[in-house]
């Protein structure tokens, strides 16, 4: 409506397409006041999902004939003056005049050319209304390699034909012109392993599916995202929604299953909104419903919203709350894969394993075996939050070093204080001290390490944090989210929090160290899932590694 | 939203409400394990799940009402009396954490006067915590009503709670 009202001060003759997230990230920060103050500056505004340079939000990207050129962070009083300065026709223009350096300057002021400059003033100040040029040419963009996030910040999620326009559904006609064997076995070469944590090998367990035999299969994606410090579930359902349709349409395919439901947290309102539309959309286009592209293939699907339940991010407790019952988890076997939803053979994946498939299937397998280390093949979407600079996703080959996540990419911690601790792949992820930031993001390597990699998820705390305190704290959180159904995570959590109390006020400290390290041992061998059997590893780490909290 | 007079009789208000519920549950029946379904619109519809609710529920999925009552108790999100007019929810998890999430949630209740749960007297606001809003790179975060914003300082929280205490 008031795009067709006078524009301000600067509008060009032919107006460019003006791009503003609308991920709830950048929602949380103002990009909506942004997006209208445009709107009535005679912009026309596209609302696209994050690029994930979350500290530069609200990011606006102006279409000009050599690229998207970016300002960021926006406040909404900087957009009339934005604007007159001839931010519409794609011109640098910064509010600090030209003595004052543009903020892609400091940034591409590095050694090896993909290192980014982690002392930055600015950013670490957050000055705003900043010129960066080029979007797409930004050290921190160029520095990773984007397959799964490629359309994310770029396209508009609410629309179909921006996705087909920019390489949507190309892995679904090649699925659909192969066998499901066949289809299986290119998620097998690809090497993709579970996103959600686990990291077992997607194909093997789709080989498992396709192998069963019943009357009627299930594709369940688990978008419980519950994790501290993940986000990458949400920033792509919001930003590319179509995507994670089409991974599980090609799962459908491959496996033979006709229904499907996403598991989504209540506490994502934004992604339950986008979701549902996408579906929607979908199948006004035949992508989804019967003979879906004009193929044998029937397959539809559902968003279930959860109810804040951290325990439903466990796939067997995930299942049971998608029948209607209380998430508690069950015993495997039989597994998923055999005996899922409503004992149906099902297959369940992560949001960010299913998103993946579509470019295997588009690329090649070998293309995506051909990224990474080791066992870990093809990238992964790191998170990086918590107290750091500059926070947000980072989708790069798997290999990349937990240093230059934090300090290279990151910039460090946002408080400027020394970084201490980290914590990754969520609340049942091991804590470790800078001195470990030459680990490579590697499950095999984390393992070794006593760490997980799980969701990825990177979470940076400063010198002032007590690591006593967030050892509490695991157990605090494992005793309120169990499910109670096995002794040592019901009990043993509550235990624990006791026993760290005594520690942390100097009663029989050295008994109750080892008394904390018995139930450590017993909770991780006697629980009947991961949440009773890896909060122990929090707490391990921080004891191994930050050991002067517990005796001060 | 039923829209209760002040003339209404408490036991008519009760039969209102039965039959409400009745309807949603019902409308719920096509779906592939209903339950949490029907949990989520009883809420949004009436506000909270009454213990009366959970009979009328189990009867019409054939189920006991233990089993219902069950759920209902295990999800935090299912509240069983009447929240504030708005509910504001602060992010305690690590990652905000670290940015001083703890000291936030202080302040709010100290401000409020009520505990994580807790409604204020005048029925305005509803207070809780939440572990994660996905917001981990913009902590502390807190979301008023569904609406999640980023970088919450005293201050801002303060000006949010000015807007939905009116």
């Amino acid at each position: 409506m008031s795009g067709m009202e006078a524009g301000g001060a600067g509008m060009g003759e032919g107006k460019l397409r003006v791009f503003v997230p609308r991920d709830s990230a950048a929602r949380s920060v103002g990009a909506d006041a942004v997006a209208e103050r445009l709107v009535a500056a005679g912009a026309e505004v596209v609302r696209t999902g994050s690029r994930g340079m979350l500290w530069l939000e609200p990011l606006v990207e102006v279409e000009t004939p050599a690229g998207r050129v970016g300002y960021g962070p926006v406040a909404p009083e900087d957009v009339d003056g934005l604007v007159a300065a001839g931010m519409l026709d794609g011109q640098d223009a910064g509010l600090g005049g030209p003595e004052r350096p543009t903020r892609r300057d400091e940034m591409s002021d590095s050694p090896d050319g993909g290192r980014v400059d982690a002392a930055s003033p600015a950013i670490r100040h957050g000055e705003s209304g900043v010129y960066l040029g080029l979007v797409e040419e930004l050290p921190w963009m160029r520095r990773q390699q984007r397959v799964t996030f490629a359309r994310v910040g770029v396209v508009d999620p609410h629309s179909p034909d921006d996705y087909e326009a920019n390489g949507g559904l190309a892995g679904l006609r090649t699925a659909l012109a192969m066998s499901p064997a066949d289809v299986v076995e290119e998620v097998v070469t690809s090497g993709l392993r579970g996103r959600g944590g686990a990291g077992f090998p997607t194909g093997i367990k789709w080989r498992t599916v396709l192998g069963a035999e019943a009357d009627v299969k299930f594709v369940c994606c688990n978008a419980d995202e519950g994790d501290s410090g993940t986000f990458a579930d949400r920033m792509l359902i919001e930003g590319d929604p179509f995507t994670l349709i089409e991974g599980m349409t090609i799962a459908a395919h491959a496996v033979g299953a006709t229904e499907g439901y996403v598991y989504l947290r209540s506490e994502y309102p934004d992604a339950v909104e986008t979701l549902t539309a996408a579906i929607e959309a979908a199948r006004e286009r035949g992508w989804l419903g019967e003979r879906i592209l004009g193929s044998d293939l029937t397959f539809d699907l559902h968003v279930r919203v959860g109810a804040g339940a951290y325990i439903c991010g466990e796939e067997t407790s995930m299942l049971e709350s998608l029948e209607g019952k209380r998430g508690q988890v069950r015993a495997k076997p039989p597994i998923p894969a055999l005996e899922g939803l409503f004992g149906r053979p099902t297959v369940v994946n992560n949001v960010l394993s299913l998103a993946s498939v579509p470019a295997i299937l588009a690329d090649g397998a070998d293309a995506y075996a051909a990224l990474g280390v080791g066992r870990s093949r093809g990238t992964s979407v790191f998170q990086l939050g918590g107290n750091i600079a500059r926070g947000g996703i980072v989708e790069t080959a798997f290999g990349i070093t937990l240093g230059e996540l934090i300090d290279d990419l990151g910039g460090g911690t946002a408080s400027g204080r020394p970084a201490r601790a980290v914590q990754v792949g969520g609340p049942l992820g091991a804590y470790l001290p800078v001195e470990k930031f030459d680990l490579p993001m590697d499950y095999e390597a984390f393992a070794e390490a006593g760490a997980m990699l799980g969701h990825g998820g990177i979470v940076v705390f400063d010198d002032t944090v007590d690591m006593a305190a967030m050892a509490r704290f695991a157990f605090s959180f494992c005793a309120e989210e169990s499910c109670g159904k096995c002794t040592p995570c019901r009990v043993g959590a509550v235990r624990g929090v006791e026993t760290i109390d005594r520690i942390r006020t100097g009663q029989d400290r050295e008994k109750n160290l080892v008394l904390l390290e018995d139930l450590c041992e017993l909770m991780t061998d006697g629980s009947l899932c991961a949440m009773g059997g890896l909060t122990p590893m929090p707490v391990r780490s921080a004891v191994r590694h930050f050991g002067e909290d517990f005796t001060r | 939203m039923i829209v209760y007079s002040m003339s209404t009789d408490v036991t008519d208000l009760a039969a209102v409400r039965v039959g409400r519920v009745r309807e949603i549950a019902t409308a719920h029946l096509g779906l592939r394990g209903p339950l949490i379904p029907i949990l989520h619109a009883v809420q949004e519809d009436l506000g909270h799940i009454d213990q009366a609710d959970v009979p009328v529920i189990a009867d019409v999925l054939n189920l006991s009402a233990a089993e219902v009552h069950g759920v209902v108790t295990f999800y935090r999100d299912f509240r069983r009396a009447p929240g504030g007019r708005a509910t504001v929810r602060i992010c305690q998890a690590e990652a905000c954490q670290a940015v001083g999430a703890e000291a936030l949630g202080e302040h709010a209740r100290r401000r409020l006067g009520v505990d994580f749960g807790g409604s204020t007297s005048d029925g305005a606001v509803t207070l809780d915590e939440v572990f994660c809003l996905g917001n981990c790179a913009l902590g502390p975060a807190v979301q008023v009503d569904g609406r999640l914003h980023g970088r919450v300082t005293p201050a801002r929280l303060d000006a949010l709670l000015g807007e939905v205490a009116r």
